[in-house]
């Protein structure tokens, strides 16, 4: 018994054209777009990163975290320091500033690697403690992380310059910036995920019980993810800084209200599926920022409606809502969209009730 | 022949019988107590190697208990459990596994929304992952499972990788077809019927290539027809992979074919050991299923 498969010459051949294409169809955009769409379009690619590092947490391993946007902040703060130079630094800390932080500095690359390196290390001492919690529990420590990370950036004046947030942040996030960070975490998220490590963090989702009787440590590989997961978190964080170009620690710019974005986003491509991520994040991203004209008066069927800000959430909320109810496993569900798939689906139908 | 010749024939014999009846699991006067309940009591016997043993027993005589505490999920109140001359007791279930005991589970426990390819292979996974299992290998003078290092970040380049994953899939899928389930290799294991499943999961247990299998009622939920068929296919389980099998089973019926030794558990005590006949004709055992007014009829 044979599946119907492409080779895995064709495959390489097939995803190399497709990064070729895609790099082309960025290099227009970059050139063409106004401005706006170009912040856009950057967007989509900064919570790709986030979508894709928050599912292997989330999706891939099962743990249920709320602690992204902690990882964020953390990535976020470290990059956002180093990048800024120490003349930048003393004019905008109105507290006065620990040396050692003011004199610190490195270029972007330098910035975001080490950005995502602290989200990391942060995760791993976080995950010690909280990952022997599972379900619920552990959603809640997570979440408690978070909020931990957000209220000391509030009140450590002197490192992270308070509720003043750290301000003219240099706007180093380019599209390819962005996007080549975005090819390097899929790479190396669906490289682990379709190796034997990803395949015993399926496993410990499915049955944590069943995983350890089968020979597999489930909490150094669930630290693992964790550590992963934050990695990437921390460099999308960089990212994201250096694409806000002011960042503070206020609830809606990285508290629980990204964790929940970050969790729309997966949840609607499909929990556990990485270009179902990718989908949710694009689909996320362009959908938040159209619906943005909802939050002016506008008419609707001969109706004036006036001005309401934060309509546009009410109706993502909505739509979230549809979505769950005819779709429950989200877009993509645990499938991936890749060019066996993609084969199977226009070239080898099976018949129902078929077994190959 | 000279006397000198044959005592040293004879020694020979004695030495090569130890070595046949070689326990490889010794359960030494394990007690499992949960506050006032005491769910295996002083439990003291031993697995030969190579054998078919069956632990038998009423509803909540203990037997999924001793599974657990010989599996490293529970840690026995009194007593040690020693593995191919290795005291397992204090061990991690992942660890114990990577030493060579593998189980199955009374209500199947697969990873249902992977294919039957991947669950097997997901049981080969601790080869990898293993290290301070394997430290206890070396320890005690065995060969480690694994001699390279650094298989994360092989397994993310794939540098060093590719030829081992290459050889995991071959292995399994030898693994799938020796067991008979080629035909299903890359279903769900959600989508298999009940009898598969439970193939399924042996052959799960079997990737991790153990020393020891332990079946946790593996005929529950069958009727007579499968369960004669299943019990058929451990037999061959044991002769084809050369593996020692301890099962449970509830159905006395079930086991009297085809175990070679019984040893009958009630109320967390051993009751009685012995041959499927021995036990068969035993009063205890009688009385532990079918309580004392059987002699009354």
């Amino acid at each position: 018994m044979v599946e119907k498969r492409l080779s895995t010459k064709t495959q390489v051949i097939l995803t190399l054209i497709f990064i070729l294409v895609m790099a082309l169809l960025l290099w227009w955009a970059d050139k063409g777009f106004d401005s706006y769409k170009q912040r856009v379009l950057r967007l989509i690619g900064i919570y790709a990163i986030m979508a894709v590092s928050l599912n292997l947490i989330n999706g891939i391993t099962g743990i249920f975290s709320l602690g992204h946007a902690g990882f964020i902040l953390v990535g976020a703060y470290t990059a956002a320091i180093l990048t800024l130079t120490p003349a930048e630094k003393e004019m905008s800390y109105l507290f006065g500033i620990q040396p050692w932080i003011k004199n610190l500095h490195a270029d972007f690359f330098t910035a975001t690697l080490a950005g995502g390196a602290v989200a990391a290390f942060s995760a791993f001492l976080i995950g010690w403690p909280v990952l022997r919690l599972s379900g619920d529990y552990l959603a809640i420590a997570s979440l408690g992380f978070a909020e931990i990370v957000r209220i000391w950036a509030n009140n450590a004046l002197t490192v992270t310059n308070g509720p003043l947030g750290l301000k003219a942040i240099p706007e180093y996030s380019t599209t390819w910036w962005i996007y080549g960070w975005l090819l390097f975490t899929v790479v190396f998220i669906a490289s682990l995920v379709y190796s034997s490590y990803g395949r015993a963090l399926k496993a410990i989702r499915e049955d944590r019980i069943a995983a350890e009787a089968m020979g597999i440590n489930v909490f150094k590989h669930q630290l693992m993810s964790f550590v992963v997961g934050a990695f990437f978190a921390g460099v999308s964080g960089s990212l994201y800084a250096h694409w806000l170009t002011t960042i503070d620690p206020r609830i809606t710019t990285m508290g629980p209200m990204l964790t929940f974005y970050i969790l729309i986003m997966i949840v609607l491509g499909g929990l556990g599926s990485i270009t179902g991520s990718l989908i949710g994040a694009a689909v996320f991203a362009i959908l938040f920022e159209w619906l943005r004209d909802l939050e002016q008066p506008f008419s609707f069927f001969g109706i004036q409606v006036p001005g309401i800000p934060g309509m546009r959430i009410l109706v993502i909320s909505a739509l979230f809502i549809a979505v769950m109810i005819f779709w429950q496993r989200g877009i993509m569900g645990r499938e991936e969209l890749t060019w066996n798939n993609l084969y199977k689906w226009f070239f080898g139908r099976k018949k129902e009730g078929e077994r190959s | 022949m000279s006397e000198d010749r044959v005592k040293q024939l004879e020694e020979k014999v004695a030495e090569l019988e130890v070595e046949v009846n070689k326990p490889i699991l010794i359960l030494d006067h394990v007690t499992m107590q949960f506050g006032g309940l005491i769910a295996v009591n002083d439990f003291h016997n031993k697995v030969i190697k190579g054998e078919l043993l069956g632990l038998i027993g009423p509803n909540g005589a203990g037997k999924t208990t001793v599974f657990n505490v010989i599996t490293g999920i529970y840690y026995p109140t009194k007593g040690r459990i020693i593995f191919d001359d290795i005291d397992i007791t204090p061990f991690r279930p992942y660890q114990i596994t990577h030493l060579g005991i593998a189980r199955t589970f009374q209500n199947i426990r697969l990873f249902y929304d992977l294919t039957v390819l991947d669950n097997v292979l997901v049981a080969q996974h601790h080869e990898l992952s293993n290290p301070d299992a394997d430290r206890i290998l070396i320890r005690n003078g065995k060969p480690p499972k694994n001699t390279k290092r650094f298989w994360f970040w092989r397994a993310v380049t794939k540098l060093g990788y590719i030829s081992k994953e290459r050889e995991m899939v071959e292995r399994a899928k030898d693994l799938i077809e020796r067991v008979g389930l080629s035909h299903v290799m890359y279903e769900k294991a959600s989508a298999l019927p009940y009898g598969e499943q439970r193939k399924l999961e042996i052959a799960r247990a079997l990737a991790t290539k153990p020393k020891l299998l332990l079946l946790d009622e593996p005929a529950a939920g069958m009727n007579p027809k499968e369960s004669e068929d299943l019990m058929e296919f451990i037999r061959k389980v044991r002769d084809d992979f050369n593996v020692t099998i301890l099962l449970i089973e509830h159905d006395m019926k079930v086991v009297m074919g085809v175990c070679e030794r019984i040893i009958v558990m009630d109320y967390g005590k051993i009751i009685a050991e012995g041959t499927p006949e021995e036990i068969q004709n035993n009063p205890r055992v009688i009385e532990a299923y079918l309580g004392k007014e059987w002699e009354n009829v």
